[in-house]
């Protein structure tokens, strides 16, 4: 076993353990915690794939989180109110159940990062990053103008959604299922990095000319790329927004989507585990620096500074040295 | 819908149109000669519009103001370029991309620290307040025609920059071919922190004039830099002249449809419906503008071709 596949185990087991160890000690805060670390995790897992795989620098990747969380936000708001979403052609009347929610943000994000890929990957560098940063703005522009769903303001959820056979108001069940797809989401992106489609991709970003050469289409293979990690990107959003029980316009703003990158480059570019390293590390940062002071994000610029110059493969890079570093 | 209030509104788009041309000139210019995406150049921004308004409360100066902001910007830009940005010309955009994301978040933070988190207000001067009658008697404030104006004079100032002095000459060499004009003996380093310092000046003067018209606040600047993004990539990266008809357009297209796409739904939906899908709809239109763009021509009006 590699030092990062350890590093990254033993991390991933105290995201586990801390939570049960708060719950025996009835300190319901840290679980809250850790559960808004894993499902940060999951999001920056997300972007990991168009990132560290296929080398897409995209930061707009909070329009798949505000989409998943309005895809939660939407359908929970329609049975709180009891205003059906729709009655034709069938009675719709919203829904409050997680698999189903999750279902929806899941599709609805593979759809726009379908569409914001065909028309960004016509280009590439630069012009990329702003496109996707454009896009990720207009969503938030109408996420505040569209008055019917809160607008500026948002929307409230006063009950946490449902999960067959579990008490999601207890937040250690909450943690326990947001942890568990943060799992099986990490099983797949590692599946994802050996599979033939996924060394395809990371070729794509190594030597596309080559790649073609062999009769693969790297733009089909970077639009694959792109839809998945949206997805996944949504997915988390959707959990985040049963976190809070709340979304709002924030989701969608472009320091989201430069957040979810600075977990990602925090813990490590294209490393499994980085991600789950740099979102923890930003969670407990985030706590005890905004408890010294009210400006903690002049400590966090100066950390991210001091990791871009210094510690290029981020955290994880520079515990487990370099030997599987990004290129 | 009168043709006065067509042609107010078209001023308007106009003068949001040559403030985000100083924006976009900045960052297509260190874009095209170093190779750098620029995410604080929204901060540099801010820097300006707070060093005018700070400078206006102690002096009472507006002209004073404008020196500052154009200092201020001019001498962080070049303080940063030396500690932090001259690292990055040779890294990829991800690095570039966080190592600035993170100078954001300390210009922000280090602003309101100073600053505090209300809001300042800079004052337009006496002498450029109150509204003027243009022919075919539009009332338009007079501060907003002084905007227009100065931007029009620094476009054309830069041009000229550009196109006939040795500066520009370098500059231009730089964008072609950097180990060329350093083996003819030019500083390289020296030149780019000289491009960075014009752009982030250039920056922090649209910061003071806009400051006048809006509050003065931390955070002020992104808003900016994301339009200035969109007119880039309309214009096409690197072109001074794609980016002052990238910003004419974004300028008129976002001023323009906020106030007539409600009206044109007004036509054919009752008015409260017409007004929510309009302003949902207005707030999207510049980015339909930029995704149409790059549907016809991937690398913007004026890109180079790839």
């Amino acid at each position: 076993m590699s030092r990062e596949r350890l590093l990254g185990a033993v991390v991933l087991l105290a995201l586990g353990l801390v939570p049960l160890a708060a719950h025996l000690m009835g300190e319901p805060f840290t679980i809250t915690l850790a559960t808004r670390a894993a499902i940060l995790a999951l999001a920056a897992v997300g972007l990991n794939i168009a990132l560290g795989l296929g080398g897409l620098v995209s930061l707009g990747h909070a329009t798949f989180f505000g989409i998943g969380g309005y895809a939660m936000g939407i359908l929970a708001s329609h049975v709180q109110n009891y205003e059906p979403m729709f009655e034709w052609p069938f009675l719709f009347e919203g829904s409050t159940s997680m698999p189903f929610i999750w279902l929806v943000a899941v599709l609805a994000s593979a759809l726009v990062a379908l569409l914001i890929g065909l028309l960004a990957l016509r280009t590439s560098g630069v012009y990329f990053i702003m496109i996707t940063l454009a896009f990720g703005q207009m969503f938030y522009f109408f996420s505040i103008s569209w008055s019917a769903y809160g607008g500026e303001d948002g929307l409230s959820i006063y009950v946490r959604n449902g999960f067959p056979g579990l008490n999601t108001l207890d937040p250690i069940q909450f943690f326990g299922l947001s942890y568990a797809v943060l799992c099986i989401v990490l099983l797949g992106a590692h599946l994802l990095a050996r599979s033939p489609f996924g060394l395809a991709l990371g070729a794509a970003r190594q030597s596309p000319d080559r790649v073609q050469a062999v009769g693969l289409d790297p733009k089909r293979l970077r639009l694959v790329g792109f839809v998945i990690s949206g997805a996944i990107t949504g997915l988390a959003g959707a959990l985040f927004a049963d976190l809070n029980r709340f979304v709002s316009p924030t989701m969608f703003s472009w320091q989201t989507s430069g957040e979810i990158m600075v977990f990602i480059i925090l813990g490590g570019v294209g490393r499994l585990f980085g991600p789950v390293v740099g979102a923890a590390v930003f969670v407990m940062l985030e706590h005890w620096l905004g408890d010294m002071s009210e400006f903690w994000h002049i400590w966090l610029g100066l950390l991210l500074l001091a990791v871009v110059l210094f510690a290029r493969g981020g955290l994880v890079g520079l515990i487990a040295g370099r030997e599987k570093a990004h290129d | 819908m009168t043709p006065i209030l067509i042609a107010e509104q078209v001023l308007n788009g106009l003068q949001s149109g040559v403030m985000l041309f100083l924006m976009a000139a900045g960052l297509t210019l260190i874009f095209g000669v170093m190779g750098l995406i620029n995410l604080a150049h929204g901060s540099l921004y801010m820097v300006g519009a707070f060093a005018a308004a700070a400078t206006a409360a102690v002096t009472g100066s507006f002209l004073l103001a404008l020196v500052a902001a154009l200092a201020a910007a001019a001498a962080a830009g070049a303080l940063v370029e030396r500690l932090v940005i001259r690292r990055l010309y040779d890294r990829d955009h991800l690095d570039q991309v966080l190592a600035t994301f993170a100078l954001i978040l300390i210009f922000s933070e280090g602003t309101r620290w100073i600053f505090g988190s209300f809001p300042l207000y800079l004052d337009i001067p006496e002498a450029l307040s109150g509204p003027v009658t243009l022919p075919g008697g539009i009332q338009y404030p007079l501060y907003r025609l002084f905007i227009i104006g100065m931007g029009l004079v620094v476009a054309a100032l830069l041009f000229w920059l550009i196109a006939r002095t040795r500066l520009g000459i370098r500059i231009r060499a730089g964008e072609n071919d950097r180990e060329m004009i350093a083996a003819l003996g030019v500083d390289i380093a020296r030149l780019y922190t000289l491009v960075f310092a014009l752009g982030a000046a250039l920056a922090g003067l649209a910061g003071a004039l806009v400051g006048a018209i809006q509050s003065v606040q931390v955070g002020m600047g992104e808003p900016v830099l994301i339009l200035a993004f969109v007119v880039i990539v309309i214009g096409g990266i690197g072109s001074i002249e794609g980016a002052l008809v990238g910003a004419i357009l974004v300028g008129l297209t976002d001023t323009l449809g906020g106030i007539f796409l409600p009206q044109i739904f007004g036509l054919f939906m009752d008015p409260a419906a017409a007004t929510q899908t309009g302003a949902a709809l207005a707030s999207m239109a510049i980015y339909v503008l930029m995704a149409a763009v790059l549907v016809w021509k991937p690398t913007g009006l004026f890109g180079a071709k790839s």
